[in-house]
């Protein structure tokens, strides 16, 4: 997840704004144009609608360095310590699912994007909008799981906020964390440091979370459970930074969007190709079987507890071995590598041998006809 | 799903291809019918595979592509009302009318639902005895039967609060106008699969000794579609003309009987528009009188909507294997899957839509793809 980023449906955008023009004497930017006159879900699904709304609304307005470098956490240099700090909102229904819940998510989501940037996590704030009527001991249900998640991952939740909303005016429970973590090594891990030559790592199975919310939101029975995958990675973020901190190009969870959107973050940010292997990325017979029949593609489906490294090639066998020791790393795997040309494209190997462009989506996956 | 690898294996693959290139001694242009099939062919790159003297040209079955502008455009001004709750297979959601697409009409507070089976709609409707529940009944004969279903079972359960948008239409009243136009190219078919799955391939016969044309039923996955080219191939080859399965494992002649009845004792054979390409006669279905009090275009009366699709736009000549996508000065420019001009862009299944998404009008780049492919390992 990106820095700065939208949910549905907590989001409410300015529309007014862009039509009031700048003023010229100030000899600032004109803001951009973006032409929806009103929100609709695609805004957040991670893809090329969620990256226009946060490009045009967002960014252009709060303009900063820091912010445009659009990484999964702001790094800040604050009185000779670097921090990472980051933020996210949980929007999910059901609020229990198999492997999870809003709370385990709230910490693990949070915790991750720190990680990803090679900070240990620290501290947490987490702000809770109750709507009107929520069972109490389904909110204590969530906030244990919460803090068994903090615990886990080592750390604290140490401020916080709460507000309860009318009836209606909210699904049960939103949860905001803010997290705060040390940069551990000097790597900088910014999404724009991939280059030719590199090698991609999966850290295991792809699209159990987002399937697991599928088949649960629309009472779909598979043979096999599905289970969400939802994870604190710092472990094994500080498992792989040990090993060979100096050639980690960058990390990245691979959430809204799924591995598709964060490989085509990574190679438009970086310049580069990437040349992945259908072959090699593994993804579960259950989440497969659950994809062919709703017609989606699980390289487009979220996960909340796998990560994707790039690494420079001669380091990446000793990285490899490294996270597959990791018990969240143990199907990691060597998915593709990093290509001078086409530039900013993702191009896939399918099984049967011919060549395609993995492309962002853009906005939601949609279940097919037939 | 081990059952999949087996038709995605590349090695069998290239021994496919390699058969067709021995037998193939001149160019030939074969169809895929069914829009499942061009997305698979795309998504798996079974074209570029393939020798260049065989080409594949993209047929009508994409349902949500041909469903005519001014359909939508009633779906639309159904799923506003306020006392109804409409439902719809989820890649029509993003199918844009004269105004805007269901998604925009939830934003503004339609309630709009993404259901799975039309069955769902009865689910609906039982909680919601308020509201009127409309599920908009679109696709070819696959999907004939699950909607023939919710109706059926609605008026054997007396649920009076569900009704369907029916814009039905049948494959072989399309080959049939294809293999008519004077300007088809066309020279063998893959047959659509999921449609003969349910309707058997028993009328295909006189359609492929009629215009002397060979029509092999073909599945889906990669292999699926490369042993259905090299069957059409060898009938092109050797001057036969049959319809031959290559889908055996999952249909035979017949098809499904029971459905097929459903089907009958709900819908009857109308003529119908196709986006794209017009009227066809006898090329749909529409609701028999008995279920008239579940057709939704009877119980809202939306009056005809008068639309005009851009000029630009050649989906026509795609969706009859005339023109492909390339060949468009919009594809890609100007027409793209979030402001589609025409047919062939709206769906995901749409050939334009399928060549879009995987990076076709990046075509410039396909040598560059090709060489690095035979490559080989990525990893």
């Amino acid at each position: 997840m990106s820095t700065l980023e939208s949910k549905p449906p907590s989001l409410e955008a300015e529309q007014s704004a862009h039509s009031e023009l700048p003023n010229p004497l100030l000899g600032s930017c004109p803001l951009p144009i973006f032409e929806h006159k009103k929100i609709v879900l695609g805004h957040g699904s991670g893809g090329k609608l969620s990256a226009e709304l946060i490009d045009k609304v967002f960014v252009s307005r709060f303009a900063n360095p820091t912010l445009e470098r659009m990484n999964d956490s702001a790094v800040l240099e604050i009185a000779g310590a670097r921090l990472a700090f980051t933020t996210d909102s949980f929007v999910v229904t059901p609020l229990f699912f198999p492997g999870g819940d809003i709370g385990s998510l709230a910490v693990n989501g949070t915790v991750n994007d720190l990680a990803m940037m090679g900070a240990k996590p620290l501290y947490l704030s987490a702000a809770f909008i109750l709507e009107e009527g929520l069972v109490t001991s389904d909110l204590m249900r969530v906030v244990d799981s919460m803090q068994a998640a903090a615990r886990l991952a080592g750390v604290q939740v140490v401020t916080g906020d709460t507000k309860v909303v009318n009836h209606g005016n909210a699904d049960k429970v939103f949860i905001t964390t803010t997290g705060i973590g040390q940069l551990i090594h000097g790597a900088c891990l910014n999404s724009d440091q991939a280059r030719p030559g590199d090698k991609i790592l999966l850290s295991g199975y792809i699209g159990d979370h987002g399937m697991t919310i599928l088949s649960q939101r629309e009472d779909l029975d598979f043979e096999a459970e599905l289970r969400s995958d939802c994870a604190a990675l710092n472990g094994l973020t500080e498992a792989i930074l040990d090993e060979v901190p100096d050639a980690v190009r960058c990390m990245r969870d691979p959430t809204r969007g799924g591995l598709a959107s964060t490989l085509n973050e990574i190679a438009g940010r970086s310049g580069v190709g990437m040349m992945i292997e259908e072959d090699a990325i593994p993804v579960s017979d259950t989440v497969r079987g659950a994809c062919e029949m709703l017609g989606l593609d699980p390289l487009y489906v979220a996960n909340e507890g796998k990560l994707v490294a790039v690494v420079a090639a001669d380091a990446a066998p000793r990285i490899l071995a490294r996270m597959k020791e990791h018990p969240l790393g143990a199907d990691s795997r060597v998915i593709g590598k990093v290509v001078e040309e086409p530039s900013g494209m993702v191009l896939m190997k399918t099984s049967v041998g011919g060549t395609r462009v993995v492309d962002t989506l853009f906005g939601e996956q949609l279940p097919r006809i037939c | 799903m081990k059952y999949l690898d087996e038709y995605r294996d590349g090695k069998i693959a290239s021994r496919i291809v390699d058969e067709i290139r021995s037998i193939q001694t001149k160019p030939w242009v074969i169809m895929e019918v069914c829009g499942g099939q061009t997305h698979s062919i795309v998504k798996n790159g079974v074209d570029y595979l393939l020798p260049r003297g065989i080409e594949l040209v993209h047929g009508p079955g994409c349902p949500v592509c041909v469903t005519p502008l001014e359909m939508i455009d009633k779906a639309h001004a159904i799923a506003r009302r306020p006392d109804v709750i409409f439902c719809s297979f989820g890649d029509m959601l993003r199918v844009p009318g004269s105004e805007g697409d269901l998604f925009t009409i939830k934003s503004e507070g339609g309630d709009i639902r993404v259901v799975y089976s039309p069955l769902d709609c009865l689910k609906i409707a039982r909680a919601n005895p308020d509201k009127q529940v409309v599920f908009f009944a679109v696709g070819f004969e696959t999907t004939a039967p699950a909607n023939a279903m919710l109706v059926s079972r609605a008026k054997q359960d007396g649920v009076r609060n569900v009704s369907i948008l029916v814009s039905h239409v049948l494959v072989p009243p399309s080959i049939a106008a294809i293999l008519q136009s004077p300007q088809n190219r066309v020279q063998g078919f893959l047959g659509p699969g999921h449609v003969c799955a349910i309707m058997g391939y028993r009328e295909y016969e006189p359609m492929s000794a009629r215009f002397k044309v060979p029509i092999v039923i073909t599945g889906f996955e990669p292999l699926d579609i490369l042993q259905g080219t090299l069957m059409v191939v060898r009938q092109l080859e050797a001057g036969r003309a049959e319809v031959e399965n290559e889908y055996s494992r999952i249909l035979d002649r017949e098809g499904n009987r029971p459905a097929q009845k459903l089907v009958a004792s709900v819908f009857e054979i109308a003529d119908r528009k196709w986006r794209g390409v017009g009227s066809i006669p006898k090329s749909g279905y529409k609701l028999r009188w008995e279920y008239r009090d579940y057709d939704a275009e009877k119980i809202f009366s939306v009056k005809e909507i008068d639309t005009r699709e851009p000029e630009i736009c050649i989906s026509g000549r795609i969706l009859r294997g005339i023109k492909k996508p390339h060949d468009c000065p919009a594809f890609g420019t100007v027409c793209t899957p979030q402001h589609p001009l025409g047919a062939t862009m709206v769906s995901a299944e749409g050939a334009c839509a399928a060549y879009y998404a995987y990076g076709r009008h990046l075509e410039s780049k396909r040598e560059e793809l090709e060489a690095m492919a035979s490559l080989g390992g990525a990893a």
